[in-house]
Parts: structure tokens; C-alpha cells; sequence
């Protein structure tokens, strides 16, 4: 499917883009932040590396499988944009601005997994499950929710911007992950609280800020449908972090400022799907209940004792799904184009319709996962080893310290340097010898 | 020659530090520390998930004197660190044998 765009909508669509790819190192200081000092470095490259691998396959080939023509509504055909082949070419500016978006998309939803798996796995793996994930996974289920012709779109789900798609898809992705590479040594026994809660709330603050092109861009012009998504992730995202922040002010005695950066990300997850079918009363709706059922879902992990570290299941695919599904009873019939949820006299079809779309991508995820997540166990392995996670995997994967504060320099050793000079030289070489 | 070791809130620092200047002390040395006593550590919760702070940061505030002073300068230290709540702290003190300038190589008294 090629965009074509007048130039405004083309301006708002590369903005957009821009936003939703600072979304990411975001995401990174969001992630940092939560995990302790020893692995905010690993928590953060993890991130970074999805911008440079989702990147290059994106261009390569994600997008053709993403957007190509399809091929019986599960995947578009990869050799037909291969390189772009084709859209340097095409005078509408949509063209390549649609790449562009796109591949913003890609890039966060790998990212949004690593949460599920802090301080343990060695980074060589996770660079082969983002190649895999991204190409077996992400860029097929793209295709079936937006792709032309792809076959959840075609049943008639709504998915405006990615709840099923991104958040559901990596949610699920993220719960197998965390059972196949197990948990943290001392998970549930030892403290593992977050280290920098400022850099939580600027990662939540950089979220919030990408996210209205995340949402407002996916209407693919500069409209009345735009402006209602950007609204919309306002009210929503702005109601789900009071809901959060309320229930743990009543179950734990404080509103935290953790609550409130939770709350923001389960309300922008929330409002995802919905942006462009609900009218804000709705938005506000839908994001209280995802800021109140995120916050419960979060102490999932400990009750069937599986780290997922961050909590991905808990925000992300649990947000998802309630985006997704309130899409079925709140869809209002009033905006242009729209489907009729339950709430207006629609009956159960969207509803229906939504809850298909959703598990179907749940359950594609959760089984693909597992083989990927498997297979690699058994040819790389995920873990370092116990001494490596023990003393932090900063150092042991990155050979970098995320702080020095120490005011108690290193030992100066002589530094390799790229151009050898006469002092280098071994004693033999300079007398000539 | 004695050791005066005293382990306080942190909040307290600067009223020590006022009181022993005030007192004719020239210098002493702090270290951020951690521990606990009979008041133990607090509770912070984190997404639901409860931790029990075991180690509560406190400075330690080491200051060399004359054996005659030692007692006195407890004692300006206790009014200076005291609020009245568990967590206050402790002092101590012990001997010691040498202690040197490393500038001048002086020892004994006069290095204090």
C-alpha cells in the first residue's frame, strides 16, 4: 500500500515520525531508569540496538513484507519493495513518508520487549531474536492489521495505531521471553528496585510527547481525525495515571511517582487502538480503566512467579487488550467512518470483531515467540553466566559503568591508541635491532 | 592522643560541624556511611512491591584530639548530633599511637 499525501498532510506525517522514533530512546531512559545501577547501560543499549537492526531491516525488506501487495492476507510480498526498489521513484510524497512512519513503529515494538528480560541476557542473542522477531513476527502481524488486504484489517478491527500490532503483540512476546530466559538470580527474595526514578519520569515525559505522533499520525493527514487522536491521547493517558495513582494511594498508602510514569504508559497503551473511534468522554473512560487494571496487573508477575522485569505483561499487553476490547463497547458512530460499539446500540459485533483480531495476534505472538525463544536457547543460550549478572552485566557485556561517582581514579595504564608512535614500538624494533 | 569516631544523622552534620569549629577543632574528616541500630530501615514500595531498606544512610565524623580533650569534645559533639529520635547515632572513642603530617613529617601533638 503506497501513501499519497498533499504536502501538509506529507509534513505532518515525517513530524510525526520524528516524534514517534524519539519514542524510543525514550523508552531506553524509561527501561534505565527501573532496573539497578549495574544494568541501566544493557537496559538502555537494548533499546538502541532495536533503532539500528529494526532500522536496517526495515529498509531492506520490512517494509515490503509490512506493505507489499499481499499474499492471501498474511504477508506482503517481500521481494516487491525490496531496497525500496521503486519508491525513490514515485512522485507522491506519501510514498516514502509512509516508509518513514513505519519504521518508527517497527523499531519500538522490539524494543518494548527487552523490559521483559533486564540485567541477564547476553546481548549477541538479543541482537538474533530482534532480526528473527522483527522479520517472522512484527512485520507479518503489521501486515495483517494495516497491510492492504491483510486479514484482520479486512474482518473489519479497528487498530488505529498499534494496540494489537505493537502493544499486544510485544506483551505477548515479552511474557514468553520471560519464562524462557527465567528469572533474575534473587527475584522475589533480593531487592531489585529501580535506580533513578528521574530518569523513569523524563523516559515516561519523552513516551508522552512521541506518543501524539504515535496516535495523531496515524491518521495519515492533517485532520479532524488527527486532532481528535491528539485529544484523545490527552485525556486518556492523563485519566489512567490518576487511576493508577488512586489505587495505589488506597492499596499501598502512597501515590508514587513510579505509579504516575506507570500510569502515563498504561494510559497512552490504552488509548492506542481507540484514538481515532471514540470521542474523548470515551478516552477518558478507556484510559481510567487501563491506568486502574495496569496497576493490579502488574502484581501478575509475583503470583505466578515470572520476571518480567519491567512489567511489559502487565502494561503493555494487558493495556493492550483493554484498548482494544473497550473499542467494541465505546466506538462512537457520531465520527466519520466509524463502527458502532455497544454503548451506542452497535450490539456485540465490534466487540466480537475486536476480541478475534486481538487474541489472534495474542496467540500467533505467544506461539512464534516460543519456537524463536527455544531455538535460541539451544544455539546461543540467553544468560550470562551467574558471576557476570552478579556483579552486572554493564561490565560484563558492554565493559562500561553507567555512573562514576567514585572520586577514586583508575589505575592509569598505557591506552591503545589507533596510531603507534616510536614509544610503542617494542625495545628490540627501536634500537633496530 | 584519641580517635573521636561519631556516626549521625546526616541532617546533623552541620550543626556538628558548627559546634566542634565553634569549639577551636580545625579539622575532621566525614565519610557517608550505612547502617542501623535500634531504629532499623524504612519501607518503600514500588509498583505494589514492598522493600524493607535495611541500611539507612548516616555520616561518620572522625576527628583526631589530645587525650585531656576528648571527653569534652564528646560532649560537644552529643549536643550538636542529638535530636532526641531513634537513629541518633553513637559515639566512641579510642587510642591511638601514631599519627603523622604527612606535609611536614611532624608527629605526635603537633600533628594534630
Amino acid at each position: 500500500m503506497i501513501l499519497e499525501l498533499n504536502s501538509g498532510d506529507t509534513a505532518w506525517v515525517l513530524t510525526s515520525a520524528s516524534l514517534v522514533l524519539l519514542m524510543t530512546p525514550g523508552l531506553a531512559l524509561f527501561y534505565g531508569g527501573m532496573v539497578r545501577a549495574k544494568g541501566v547501560l544493557n537496559m538502555i543499549m537494548m533499546s538502541f540496538l532495536s533503532m539500528g537492526i529494526v532500522g536496517v531491516l526495515w529498509v531492506l525488506y520490512g517494509y515490503s513484507m509490512s506493505s507489499g501487495t499481499s499474499i492471501g492476507g498474511l504477508i506482503g510480498n517481500p521481494l516487491e519493495y525490496l531496497g525500496l526498489a521503486g519508491l525513490v521513484t514515485d512522485p507522491d510524497p506519501g510514498a516514502l513518508a509512509g516508509v518513514a512512519f513505519g519504521s518508527t513503529f517497527a523499531i519500538i515494538t522490539v524494543a518494548l520487549i527487552s523490559g521483559a528480560i533486564a540485567d541477564r541476557v547476553k546481548f549477541s542473542t538479543w541482537a538474533v531474536f530482534s532480526v528473527i522477531w522483527a522479520t517472522l513476527v512484527y512485520f507479518p502481524v503489521a501486515h495483517w492489521v494495516w497491510g492492504d488486504g491483510g486479514w484482520i484489517g479486512s474482518l473489519g478491527v479497528i487498530d488505529f495505531a498499534g494496540g494489537t500490532a505493537i502493544h499486544i503483540n510485544a506483551g505477548a512476546a515479552a511474557l514468553v521471553l520471560a519464562i524462557v530466559v527465567g528469572p533474575r538470580i534473587g527475584f522475589g527474595t533480593r531487592p531489585m528496585r529501580p535506580h533513578n526514578m528521574t530518569l523513569v519520569m523524563l523516559g515516561a515525559a519523552l513516551l508522552w510527547f512521541g506518543w501524539f505522533g504515535f496516535n495523531a499520525g496515524s491518521a495519515f493527514a492533517a485532520d479532524a481525525i488527527a486532532a481528535l487522536a491528539w485529544v484523545n491521547t490527552l485525556v486518556a493517558t492523563a485519566a489512567a495515571m490518576l487511576g493508577w495513582l488512586v489505587v495505589e494511594k488506597l492499596r499501598d498508602g502512597h501515590a508514587t511517582s513510579l505509579g504516575a510514569a506507570s500510569g502515563i504508559v498504561a494510559g497512552l497503551v490504552g488509548i492506542t487502538p481507540a484514538a481515532g473511534s471514540l470521542n474523548p468522554v470515551g478516552s477518558l473512560l478507556l484510559g481510567l480503566v487501563a491506568g486502574v487494571a495496569c496497576a493490579y496487573a502488574v502484581g501478575l508477575k509475583y503470583k505466578f512467579n515470572y520476571d518480567d522485569s519491567l512489567d511489559v505483561v502487565g502494561v503493555h499487553l494487558v493495556g493492550g487488550l483493554v484498548g482494544t476490547l473497550l473499542i467494541g463497547l465505546l466506538a462512537d458512530p457520531a465520527i466519520p467512518d466509524n463502527a458502532t460499539g455497544l454503548f451506542y446500540g452497535g450490539g456485540f459485533g465490534q466487540l466480537g470483531l475486536q476480541a478475534l483480531g486481538a487474541f489472534s495476534a495474542m496467540a500467533y505472538s505467544l506461539v512464534a515467540t516460543l519456537l524463536i525463544a527455544l531455538a535460541l536457547k539451544a544455539i546461543m543460550g540467553w544468560r550470562v553466566s551467574a558471576a557476570d549478572e552478579l556483579g552486572g552485566i554493564d561490565l560484563a557485556e558492554h565493559s562500561e559503568a553507567g555512573y562514576d561517582l567514585s572520586p577514586v581514579y583508575y589505575s592509569s595504564k598505557v591506552q591503545r591508541t589507533l596510531v603507534l608512535t616510536k614509544d610503542d614500538l617494542p625495545e628490540t624494533a627501536k634500537t633496530g635491532a | 592522643m584519641k580517635l573521636v569516631t561519631a556516626i549521625i544523622q546526616p541532617e546533623q552534620l552541620e550543626n556538628v560541624q558548627k559546634a566542634l569549629v565553634r569549639h577551636g577543632v580545625a579539622g575532621m574528616t566525614i565519610t557517608e556511611v550505612s547502617g542501623y541500630g535500634r531504629q532499623r530501615g524504612h519501607v518503600e514500595v514500588y509498583r505494589g512491591a514492598e522493600y524493607t531498606i535495611d541500611f539507612i544512610a548516616k555520616v561518620k565524623v572522625e576527628v583526631l584530639v589530645d587525650d585531656a580533650e576528648a571527653e569534652t569534645l564528646v560532649g560537644v559533639i552529643l549536643q550538636g548530633a542529638r535530636t532526641g529520635s531513634v537513629g541518633d547515632g553513637k559515639i566512641w572513642v579510642v587510642d591511638v599511637g601514631i599519627v603523622v603530617r604527612v606535609r611536614t613529617g611532624e608527629s605526635g601533638s603537633g600533628a594534630i
